[in-house]
């Protein structure tokens, strides 16, 4: 029992982890078409910021409990900021382009950013423990949990309601309905489609950062973290059907269920399992487990 | 768009933009303080490659590449400590190429031959990976070129076949982990079971498999986990990792993980209880000893892959005092395990050029380098392996204990091994040496 339970945890733990930082991808791949390889640059931006912040409020004697605003802050900051320079700067001059041009525009934007995260940051790693020692440490299963891994479920779950909410109960969430379904059918309807595009490009980016900004305090933020998280983002979001919020979250779920059930009975395949996910689902069902449905224009 | 929008967003940028640089950097600006002199004469070319972008560049590309410079520049103005005051190598200048070691080994195949045929390199002292090094070594064969590893672990290198251009001046992982094994039976001599994490590669799988080895030979009474973990490399995220290795019934976990892997998984762990349930064997812990600070947990058994770094931070000889003092002044911290093995490497450069006299060709670099014996900042260095071409030094562990007088993290009962005792004598494998009971180990 003990071992069920704490498999349950790791598995919803990484799978918030894993949500997160897709549902900001998918979004953007379901309004916009564009598959953002720079939004792991979103992720290291807000990991960086929220490090940088932390640390220096920590040292200039600010309460630990101000590192969850900082969390917040930097999320908002790097995705507003390099949102809508992205968008606005670059890709807003993109969109009548070849969808493999707009995948290469961004995956030079990603190495950009990262060269320009060493320019500004260094190479030097940040911690940002505070938030994580702040919060307690429970047991549970058996075993000893850090109380801040845990609220990653909670947050996750937030952006989960949040993202429906705001599709299937606002205003907003129609016409985002409406552009992913026919863009053409949205701009005739009066749909003002380039602001569309440019705050949910922006909304990706948020959440990208959130990702980043979130799980800063428990790990090194050092140069190259952008880049792992990229690959396991494209590999949920692949699973689960591109431009899918719904998809994303079962896929966060189907692969992080199914790696912390490797880690612990045969870690071994632990790397296998996340691709192999894919692989199958690639085969039965190409488009992904939860791909919007596309209407047919006559 | 919305102008006030834009004015609001420009604002954002420009303030963020202001904070960042008002606020105090990374040691950036202090490492170009290094920059070898190039004076009048005899010149010579040393490639140096290290990370410098990525995860490693941080904790171990970085203090390493400061240290080659450290070393460099004293070598090019003789004010190294004696035996070493003499001016150049060879009396020749030096000047640096640094290189980013980051991309894989095939960008540094296609680097290495840049070096070596377009810009004509005279020595190539460096590498950090073991996957590069091992892709590295027959090229630098084919290119005849002199070249000295300096960190990288794999012990294949030397093992597979034999070099006449390439050197490693440091032990390679089987001592440290032997070493582990060996300092793990003297002080929890009740271990009855150990797991452990390791990343997925190369290094990650031989240290594992000497760690484990080693243990069935000296410990045979404990038991080896069947769910050691092996994530891949940069994963930063063990959660689940650390839930398995809480629940196994080993009471010892050892790593060799290193840089922001390293970190991260001591954050995790510590917040979860793990090391104070469970021994910690870091055996390349020493990088994060200067760095975590009062968030490395005491109590936790840490090597620096051989008397590097913190472990011989009392050790009073000249050429370490030299060493520490001089990397303190201009990095502002104490060197790490990286730092004084690529100072180590440039060291034993030096010599060679030392000893083979004038204008020398890399057969005769390769001549004066093998099989010698030296004295480096911190040990004693033997090129008694791989026909000469592989370093063996002693090898040693600590335990934390964070100083609250000091604020800052010492190491307590430090044992060191001679090499004898944790090196396989030359030609013979390491696995085989192991596998058959150690023969022939002075301990």
């Amino acid at each position: 029992m003990d071992t069920f339970l704490t498999i349950l945890l790791d598995g919803l733990q990484f799978s918030s982890y894993l949500f997160i930082v897709s549902a900001g991808l998918t979004i953007i791949f379901g309004v916009m078409k564009i598959l953002n390889v720079a939004h792991g640059s979103f992720y290291a931006w807000g990991a960086y910021t929220a490090a940088f912040f932390i640390g220096k409020f920590s040292d200039m004697g600010m309460p630990d409990a101000l590192g969850f605003l900082i969390i917040i802050a930097a999320a908002v900051v790097v995705g507003v900021v390099l949102g809508f320079i992205i968008e606005q700067g670059i890709l807003k001059y993109m969109y009548q382009r070849d969808e493999v041009l707009i995948v290469l525009a961004t995956f030079g934007l990603f190495l950009v950013l990262e060269d320009i995260i060493l320019i500004a940051f260094g190479t030097d790693p940040y911690f940002a423990y505070q938030p994580m020692a702040l919060l307690a440490a429970v047991e549970i299963g058996g075993i000893t949990r850090d109380v801040y891994g845990l609220t990653l479920i909670g947050v996750a779950t937030l952006v989960a309601i949040g993202c429906w909410w705001l599709l299937n109960k606002t205003k907003w969430g129609t016409i985002l309905k409406a552009v992913i379904f026919d863009r053409e059918m949205g701009i005739s309807m009066g749909i003002n489609v380039p602001l569309v595009y440019t705050l949910t490009f922006i909304g990706g980016a948020i959440l990208g950062g959130l990702g980043g900004a979130y799980i800063a305090p428990t790990i090194s933020v050092a140069p190259g973290l952008g880049t792992e998280v990229i690959v396991l983002s494209f590999a949920v979001v692949v699973v689960g059907g591109m431009g899918s919020i719904v998809g994303a979250a079962i896929g966060s779920l189907i692969i992080g269920l199914l790696r912390a059930v490797a880690v612990h009975e045969l870690p071994q395949v632990e790397l296998f399992v996340v691709f192999a996910v894919m692989a199958v689902v690639l085969v039965f069902r190409p488009e992904g487990l939860f791909a919007p449905a596309k209407p047919r224009k006559i | 768009m919305n102008k006030g929008l834009v004015a609001v967003l420009a604002a954002l940028v420009v303030g963020a933009v202001a904070f960042m640089l008002t606020s105090e950097k990374p040691s950036e600006e202090k490492k170009e303080a290094t920059a070898p002199v190039a004076d009048e004469g005899k010149q010579i070319t040393i490639a140096v490659p290290s990370f410098l972008t990525g995860g490693a560049a941080g904790p171990f590309g970085i203090p390493a590449m400061n240290g080659a410079k450290m070393v460099v520049d004293a070598i090019n103005k003789g004010k190294l400590p004696a035996p070493y005051n003499t001016k150049g190598f060879g009396g020749a200048t030096a000047s640096l190429i640094e290189l980013d070691e980051g991309g894989g080994a095939t960008k540094q195949v296609a680097e290495y031959r840049n070096l070596v045929e377009k810009r004509n390199v005279d020595a190539v002292v460096g590498y950090i990976s073991s996957g590069n090094c091992q892709a590295l070594a027959p090229i630098a064969e084919e290119l005849k070129q002199f070249t000295i590893f300096a960190t990288c672990g794999t012990p294949r290198i030397f093992e597979e076949a034999p070099r006449q251009y390439v050197f490693r001046t440091m032990s390679h992982a089987t001592a440290d982990n032997t070493a582990a094994a060996m300092y793990v039976k003297e002080n929890f001599p009740g271990m009855k079971g150990y797991t452990g994490i390791q990343q997925n590669y190369a290094w990650g799988q031989d240290s594992w498999r000497d760690f484990d080895l080693t243990l069935k030979q000296i410990m045979p009474n404990s038991k080896a986990s069947d769910n050691v973990q092996f994530p891949k490399i940069f994963a930063g995220q063990y959660g689940s990792e650390i839930s398995a290795m809480s629940l196994d019934s080993a009471d010892l976990v050892h790593s060799s993980f290193w840089g922001g892997d390293l970190d991260a998984f001591i954050f995790q762990g510590a917040a979860r209880g793990l090391f104070a349930k469970k021994t910690g064997v870091l055996t390349v812990g020493g990088t994060a000893a200067y760095r975590l600070g009062k968030k490395l947990p005491n109590g936790i058994v840490l090597g620096a892959r051989g008397p590097y770094g913190i472990l011989v931070r009392d050790r009073d000889s000249v050429l370490n005092q030299w060493f520490i003092n001089t990397y303190k002044n201009l990095y502002g911290t104490y060197p790490s395990g990286p730092a004084y093995q690529y100072g180590q490497a440039i060291l034993a450069a030096k010599i060679a050029y030392d000893k083979a006299g004038s204008d020398p060709s890399s057969e005769q670099l390769a001549g004066a380098l093998r099989g010698i014996t030296f004295e480096s900042f911190s040990t004693k260095v033997e090129m008694s392996l791989g026909g000469g071409h592989q370093a063996v030094t002693e090898n040693g562990y600590g335990i934390t204990k964070y100083d609250e007088v000091n604020g800052e993290n010492i190491v307590t009962d430090v044992k060191f091994y001679p090499a004898s005792c944790i090196m396989p004598p030359d030609g013979v494998g390491s696995v085989e040496w192991i596998k058959g009971g150690m023969k022939g180990a002075k301990c």
